[in-house]
């Protein structure tokens, strides 16, 4: 059975950007039918399932200027960014703040209501704290009925439909219960669909123990791959510091305005801030594996009254597991420091770089489809980026659909893609997919982990294709078990995308996310620039540099060095 | 001999009422891990996929769900 469906706007993950993506393309215009498309339940999915601790990159008049905000994230992208677009972030960030805020969702503020801005980051202050940060999906999901969103849940999208011209004309997905084939037609797709979370393989071994929310496979990747359009700086990979084989952030932002961070075994402090780069990643790194690690987490030290606030805080929101976790191993932050470790390797924009290009409206290079969130190449936007970006991909979308007709379906395509993905229900013997995904996420551990090694890279790559021929043979018994089957290949396209973007730029940047031993240094000459993949007209993937746009502001030389300069020399260090 | 196998995600049999027509932890959990149990009628945890995310235990009207850490991570 098929089910056909013809919408305006179909959005594409219903976890942060595509909400905001679907209320903001049906404001513009309130005639467009606009469809939310979700692989699990809008009501409590993607990575702000249970809430949020704390806007990571708030730009606030009084705090940051979006000037200000650029440098920072030139800096802290070590140059490869298109300004334009976190320009774009920027100039937005304080009218979603303020607009999320009558909606509902809550944000610390002080004895005069304003808003209770903290510093992290090097030079700028940008974190604001949602200690009540539980109930953001909640107000987003009472925005969506309002605004009347056709939402569709259990929907697993797997390929962009484009009609003869190259343009967008729907896209093709499967229930992960029924089974049901749906072909969904619209004017304009919006991706959604998060993060690459499944990449690296977390060290305590479980499949689904990711930093990330293990629903997002690298879904829109892959789709956004096989559609043809440019991704960027997937060679910058994302690695988080995390609390060892919880896997999740332990957390610095939320405990360093209070006085906690990040030390090593004689609870020193090592690194000068705790916010996330790739320069702070090496430096984590380096003390890991070095004589004084591991890394720790310390608030034991603090008062207890501070301690009893930083527990209501991360034991409630976010990943409120994690108080159980603790107590398993009986850890107490009066006494103990927390063990941390690095995270496995994943594909992030909201994080570090990697992603689908797109530019300052959202828009991909394909006509019809737009990006927005972790998955969109956006550098460092976190939550908040998610928001401002699907506002972005939603209004673009909007008004591209008033001039636009509704592509033709090309039956070929929906045939092709209903072979592949119902063939592992009609085997009758292979391998099981939790299996090949386990075998390829360890692959992607041994061959593609930092520091990054040529010869590694080639035989990973070698090794990827013999998976390639193992998913020929995967049997799945049931929908739920052609889901995983399906984010496989999702997983396999975005670790083959990875090792041919590390190749590609032969030389070292981002610290440890792009560390490469045999190309260690940074060479700004040629390489300051965008790597770009691509899927090539013989359907190869295809790898070329962009030239990076002229910067709108110029990092200041002071800016730089501090990034440049993280670790505490010995003789700073306070006894 | 029957063995069970430890799961995470465990259902307290007494007080689900999935029976009654309750699906709410079935519905909101992100990995789709969550069925009903056509021995008991109540749900269980079918695949062994959990984010220890929690949505299943907070939305429960009865709390009958407590999602301990996955043996793997614990
Ligand atoms: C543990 C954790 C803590 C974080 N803490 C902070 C913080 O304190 N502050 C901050 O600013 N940022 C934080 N972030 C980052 C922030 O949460 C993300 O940048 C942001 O939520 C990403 O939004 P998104 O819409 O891109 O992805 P998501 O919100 O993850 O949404 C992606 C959606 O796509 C769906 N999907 C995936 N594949 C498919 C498919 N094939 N078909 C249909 N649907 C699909 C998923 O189910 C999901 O609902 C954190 C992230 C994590 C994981
Ligand atoms: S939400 Fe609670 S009561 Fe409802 S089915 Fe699940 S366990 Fe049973
Ligand atoms: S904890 Fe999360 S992943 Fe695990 S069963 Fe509950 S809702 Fe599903």
């Amino acid at each position: 059975m098929t089910q056909v469906t013809t919408v305006d706007v179909l959005v594409i993950g219903g976890g942060t950007a595509g909400p905001m993506a679907a209320i903001k393309a049906r404001q513009k215009n309130p005639n467009l039918k606009v469809m939310l498309l979700e692989k699990a339940n809008v009501k409590r999915s993607g990575a702000i399932s249970m809430g949020m601790d704390g806007l990571n990159n708030a730009v606030i008049p009084g705090y940051a200027t979006p000037e200000q905000y650029v440098r920072e994230i030139t800096v802290a992208n070590d140059g490869i960014v298109n300004q334009k677009t976190l320009f774009a972030y920027a100039n937005n960030s304080y009218a979603m703040i303020e607009e999320l805020d009558s909606w509902g969702v809550k944000f610390e503020k002080d004895e005069n209501g304003d808003y209770a801005v903290r510093k992290v980051h090097h030079v700028g202050t940008y974190v604001l704290p949602m200690p009540e940060g539980h109930d953001v999906k909640k107000v987003l999901y009472r925005k969506l009925k309002q605004n009347r969103v056709i939402i569709t849940n259990r929907l697993v999208a797997t390929r962009i439909l484009l009609d003869g011209e190259g343009k967008v004309a729907g896209a093709l997905s499967f229930d992960c219960r029924s089974g049901e084939y749906n072909v969904i037609r619209a004017k304009a797709v919006i991706l959604s669909t998060g993060a690459a979370g499944r990449l690296g393989l977390p060290a305590s071994g479980y499949l689904f123990g990711t930093y990330e929310n293990p629903t997002n496979a690298g879904d829109g990747y892959s789709m956004a791959y096989h559609a043809g359009a440019e991704l960027s700086g997937i060679e910058c990979f994302q690695i988080n510091p995390l609390i060892k084989d919880y896997n999740g952030p332990a957390c610095a932002y939320v405990t360093g305005p209070m006085g906690g961070y990040t030390a090593n075994a004689k609870g020193e402090r090592f690194i000068e801030s705790d916010y996330w780069s790739g320069q702070m990643m090496q430096e984590f790194y380096e003390e890991l594996a070095g004589g004084k690690g591991p890394v720790f987490l310390k608030v034991n030290h603090l008062a207890e009254e501070t301690i009893t606030n930083i527990e209501t805080i991360l034991h409630g929101n976010e990943r409120p597991s994690r108080g159980r976790f603790h107590e398993g191993r009986g850890t107490d932050y009066r006494k103990d420091m927390v063990e941390m470790h690095i995270s496995e390797i994943g594909l992030c924009s909201g994080h570090s770089a990697s992603g689908v290009w797109v530019n300052e409206r959202a828009e991909t290079t394909v006509p019809g489809l737009y990006a927005a969130g972790d998955l969109a190449c956006v550098p460092h936007n976190y939550m908040l980026g998610a928001f401002v970006y699907g506002r972005l991909a939603g209004e673009s979308a909007a008004e591209y659909c008033a001039a636009t007709q509704l592509g033709e379906v090309d039956e070929v395509q929906v045939e092709a893609e209903r072979q592949r993905i119902f063939a592992p229900l009609a085997r009758e013997h292979g391998l099981p997919p939790s299996q090949v995904e386990y075998k390829l996420r360890r692959l992607v551990n041994d061959y593609l982990q930092p520091p990054k090694v040529t010869k590694r890279m080639e035989i990973g790559l070698a090794r990827f294709e013999e998976i390639r021929a193992d998913i020929q043979n995967i049997v799945a018994s049931n929908p739920h078990e052609l889901m995983r089957a399906a984010e496989v290949r999702f997983i396999l396209d975005c670790a083959e995308m990875a090792a041919r973007a590390s190749l590609f730029r032969t030389e070292s940047r981002w610290g440890l996310y792009h560390q490469r031993q045999d190309y260690p240094e940074q060479v700004n000459d040629e390489w300051r620039v965008h790597v770009q993949v691509k899927k090539g007209a013989d359907g190869r993937m295809t790898l070329f540099k962009r030239a990076l746009e002229p910067y709108l502001v110029e990092p200041q030389e002071a800016e730089k060095f501090i990034y440049q300069h993280l670790r505490i020399r010995p003789e700073t260090v306070p006894e | 001999m029957t063995h069970t196998i430890d799961f995470p995600v465990k259902v307290n049999l007494e007080s689900c009422i999935a029976d009654k027509g309750c699906t709410v932890c079935i519905d909101v959990c992100p990995l789709d891990v969550l069925a009903i149990d056509p021995a008991t009628g109540k749900a269980t945890m079918k695949y062994d996929e959990c984010w220890y995310c929690l949505p299943c235990e907070k939305d429960c009207p009865t709390q009958a769900i407590r999602v301990d850490i996955p043996y793997l991570l614990r």
